[in-house]
């Protein structure tokens, strides 16, 4: 074990946590009126109702399999019953299936930023840079998973990248289980450390957003203007008069 | 017990609007003159028939917009409940593209300075707003202003669709009026219910109702969800905006805007009491054709003890309910019995009602040849024209009929018992008892309709401190930055960031008034300064000589 695992298996992943929690609460404070979707809906209607489901769809289902893989301990669906084999055949076929919409879909978002000229002209900078680093993260994702299952022999990542993850969590990273992994998947983890770190910058602030309490709230919102001054508290020195 | 809530409402009177768009256009220098809402009129006059802004919002077998009532009779957003929303949020299928408002644009102005020498007068070109290319202009928000196009266009008119097919070949020939339409902050409303987030509200003090821009995530639910197609979406900032009701004006008890301008003083503002637990079960009655009869039976009056006692229970302070007392809107709904909703059946329970205008009975009359100011005459009329009587009922009661006939008849009745006035002959009583009225009350509807002093025709009560904490002007201060301003451009796009403390922008203001100006060399600008705006204060560049130079060694 080196001092370069260390920095890559130790530091950058405390850092880009502590850059992606504190990113997104200065975000929260410093400008509530930028977290948006900024949908681009009204320029384009027709590829965006093809490419956004299949992303979003694909991305949401890769992201529970993650949490599926990376957080659930291999003993514990072992103890569940379910076998070693059960549960690497699902996790290919559902991960490439959900992985290969998720591309797919952004192929097309992509696509459609560039070629339609209204949601080109209001492509930022700051978007592209995202768009570059997402779709780094995506495409090793499933480079690494194709590579180790579909061509290679298998690779069992719950015996290591898995307990490595956890390891974070419980503040004793252990880079040593990291470090024998194969290359494909350093990079992809290595790229996702860099995605959560722009996160909170990007319009990606978007997903934390995600407006489940609709579900259970009353159709129609009543606020007075007392509490409607709310979400914003005035900053020092604009507090009004009592 | 009834929950007493106090609603600000309007009443629009549509025989006096000439079709001036004054109202649009100040409303839009008001409020959406800003980069993103380009396209965005709060307040737009649109002739009728004729396909309205955006194109064919009325139909709502496509567009899905209001309530419906589900198979166990409960209402339910047409566009789907609260799973179908969540699960459609990553592309809205009901979403109106920019082409159903209209793409906006503007003109290349420079090119008629810069032109060069030439035979041919230069001319500008339109750009578009949105793409920044040269465009076709080939529709706007009033595009078929006073029926242009109308052969091919007005057919078009999803109310014209209602009718009979007679109808249709007979519309040109017989009508034609104006419909301004701003939001109609509803009892119900169905925007409010589609935002996913919870940043849109009613306000509980005055009904109004507005988006939280600092809480709105873009989800554009609302667009969907409003049948007025009320709510707009700010392409730039990525938020929804809407019609405010002017709240930083009635706040402090002056109209909206598009009151204050309206040419033909015919806006009237004023609050009405409802019972808000009455208003679920008033949109929810399952015959179309009973929601304008269900959405008056959820109105108090204010002059009833009992409502007057619970409204005080609810905290509502004593000057709003006198206001209450003297709203023109009560009068007009109830007492004179002449306003009506827009669209009932959207189940939103609108709350701008409207006086249907009587002028396309008396256009036909005068038409004809027949005396158009004559009692008998119009009651005649109004009983045989089909077309205009089954139009107007599409709008505003849900296509029944009578009420249009009613309020009509009424409109009549004051029309020929102010002539014999007029004329000096005798009051004619019998005028009035034909529709159920007392000369007496005539002539009062004649005065809050023809000759109503500014304060009758806008009754609003000033809004209470101890209600809310203070004045909400400097709440929107960021949806209201202009382009380049200093909220604009921020690392996270269009508007973000923290706005400017209004005293640093003052003194940026004050350093360009010092610094800028007319008949200056363009070159040397910098250097120069405006004697004639400089105010005395501050040292501006070149004014004084150079303290550098002097301090050199
Ligand atoms: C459940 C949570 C999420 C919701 C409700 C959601 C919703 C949305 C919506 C409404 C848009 C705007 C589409 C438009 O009209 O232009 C959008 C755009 C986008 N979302 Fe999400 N999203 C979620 C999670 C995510 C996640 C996890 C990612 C990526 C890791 C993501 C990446 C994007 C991207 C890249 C765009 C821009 C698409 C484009 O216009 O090119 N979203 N999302
Ligand atoms: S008219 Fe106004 S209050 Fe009613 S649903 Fe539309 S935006 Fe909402
Ligand atoms: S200003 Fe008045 S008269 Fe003119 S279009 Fe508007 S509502 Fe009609």
């Amino acid at each position: 074990m080196n001092a370069l695992d260390v920095v890559l298996w130790v530091v950058a992943p405390y850092l880009a946590i502590t850059v992606f929690v504190l990113g997104h609460v200065w975000r929260y404070r410093y400008d509530k009126f930028g977290w948006t979707t900024r949908s681009s809906q009204m320029y384009e209607s027709r590829l965006l109702r093809i490419g956004s489901p299949l992303f979003h769809f694909g991305i949401l289902v890769v992201l529970l399999g993650h949490i599926g893989g990376l957080v659930i301990p291999k003993s514990w669906t072992e103890a569940a019953g379910v076998s070693e084999e059960a549960y690497h055949i699902t996790a290919v076929v559902l991960g490439t299936v959900a992985g290969v919409a998720t591309l797919g879909g952004l192929a097309i978002l992509i696509y459609r930023r560039r070629t339609v000229g209204p949601v080109f002209t209001a492509t930022t900078r700051n978007d592209k840079l995202m768009y570059a680093v997402l779709a780094l993260v995506i495409v090793l994702g499933l480079a690494a998973t194709v590579a180790a299952n579909i061509i290679g022999g298998g690779y069992d990542y719950r015996t290591t990248i898995s307990p490595w993850f956890r390891s974070i969590f419980y503040f004793q990273p252990d880079p040593a289980l990291m470090a024998g992994a194969p290359p494909l998947f350093q990079l992809h983890a290595l790229s996702a450390l860099l995605l959560f770190a722009i996160w909170p910058f990007t319009r990606l602030v978007h997903m934390l957003t995600a407006p489940v309490g609709y579900l259970t709230r009353p159709y129609v919102v009543y606020r007075s203007r007392d509490d409607q001054r709310g979400s914003r508290k005035p900053r020092r020195g604009w507090e009004p008069t009592r | 017990m009834t929950k007493v809530m106090a609603q600000l409402a309007m009443v629009m009177n549509l025989d006096k609007c000439i079709g001036c768009h004054t109202c649009s256009v100040t409303c839009k220098q008001a409020w959406t003159n800003r980069a993103g809402t380009e396209y965005v009129w709060f307040n737009n006059v649109e002739t009728r028939p004729g396909q309205g802004y955006p194109r064919t919002y009325q139909d709502q077998e496509k567009w899905r917009g209001g309530w419906e009532l589900n198979h166990r009779g409960r209402l339910q957003l047409k566009a789907g409940g609260r799973l179908r929303k969540l699960f459609s949020i990553f592309a809205n299928p009901l979403m109106p593209s920019i082409q159903d408002y209209y793409e906006p644009w503007t003109y290349d102005y420079d090119r008629l300075f810069s032109a060069p020498m030439q035979d041919d007068t230069p001319v500008a070109r339109p750009k578009s707003l949105i793409t920044g290319e040269n465009t076709k202009i080939s529709w706007s928000a009033n595009w078929d202003d006073n029926l242009a196009g109308g052969p091919e266009l007005a057919p078009a008119d999803p109310v014209l669709r209602k009718l009979s097919d007679q109808v249709k070949l007979e519309f040109e020939q017989a009508f034609m009026f104006y419909l301004p339409r701003i939001c109609e902050h509803c009892l119900n409303p169905s925007c409010v219910a589609s935002c996913p987030s919870g940043a849109m509200y009613k306000r509980s003090e005055d009904g109004i109702v507005l988006v939280d821009q600092d809480r709105c995530r873009g989800w554009r639910m609302c667009v969907t969800g409003c049948p007025y197609k009320k709510v707009y979406f700010n392409h730039k900032t990525g938020k929804a905006e809407k019609c405010t009701f002017c709240y930083p004006r009635v706040e402090v008890g002056i109209p909206t805007v598009c009151s204050e301008t309206c040419v033909g003083r015919l806006r009237y503002i004023g609050l009405i009491l409802y019972d808000a637990d009455r208003v679920a079960e008033a949109a929810s009655v399952p015959d179309e054709k009973d929601l304008y009869e269900a959405q008056r039976s959820v109105l108090l009056d204010p002059n009833d003890p009992e409502v007057i006692a619970a409204a005080r229970a609810e905290g509502i302070p004593e000057d709003w309910l006198e206001a209450a007392r003297r709203s023109p809107i009560y009068k007009l709904i109830f007492d004179f019995g002449v306003a009506l909703p827009l669209h009932p059946e959207y189940r939103t329970m609108p709350m701008v009602w409207y006086i249907p205008p009587l002028s396309p009975v008396v256009d036909v009359l005068s038409g004809t040849g027949h005396d158009g100011e004559d009692a008998d005459n119009l009651f005649g009329a109004i009983d045989a024209l089909r077309i205009p009587i089954g139009y107007l009922a599409e709008l505003f009661t849900a296509g029944d009929p009578e009420p249009v006939r009613n309020v009509l008849r009424r409109l009549a009745a004051m029309r020929s018992y102010m002539r014999q006035i007029n004329l000096g002959r005798e009051r004619d009583e019998s005028i009035a008892t034909a529709v159920g009225m007392t000369g007496e009350r005539v002539e009062e509807m004649y005065r809050l309709l023809a000759i109503a002093a500014y304060s009758e025709r806008y009754v609003i009560p000033k809004a209470h401190a101890e209600q809310g904490a203070r004045l909400e002007e400097s709440m929107s201060g960021c949806s209201l930055d202009f382009e380049g301003g200093p909220g604009m451009g921020g690392p996270f796009g269009e508007a973000s960031g923290m706005p400017v403390p209004v005293a640093v922008e003052n003194f940026h203001a004050l350093k360009d008034r010092q610094t800028t100006g007319a008949l200056v060399d363009p070159e040397d600008r910098q250097n120069r300064v405006n004697l004639l705006n400089w105010d005395g204060k501050g040292t501006p560049d070149g004014l004084f000589p150079d303290k550098n130079g002097r301090k050199e060694p």
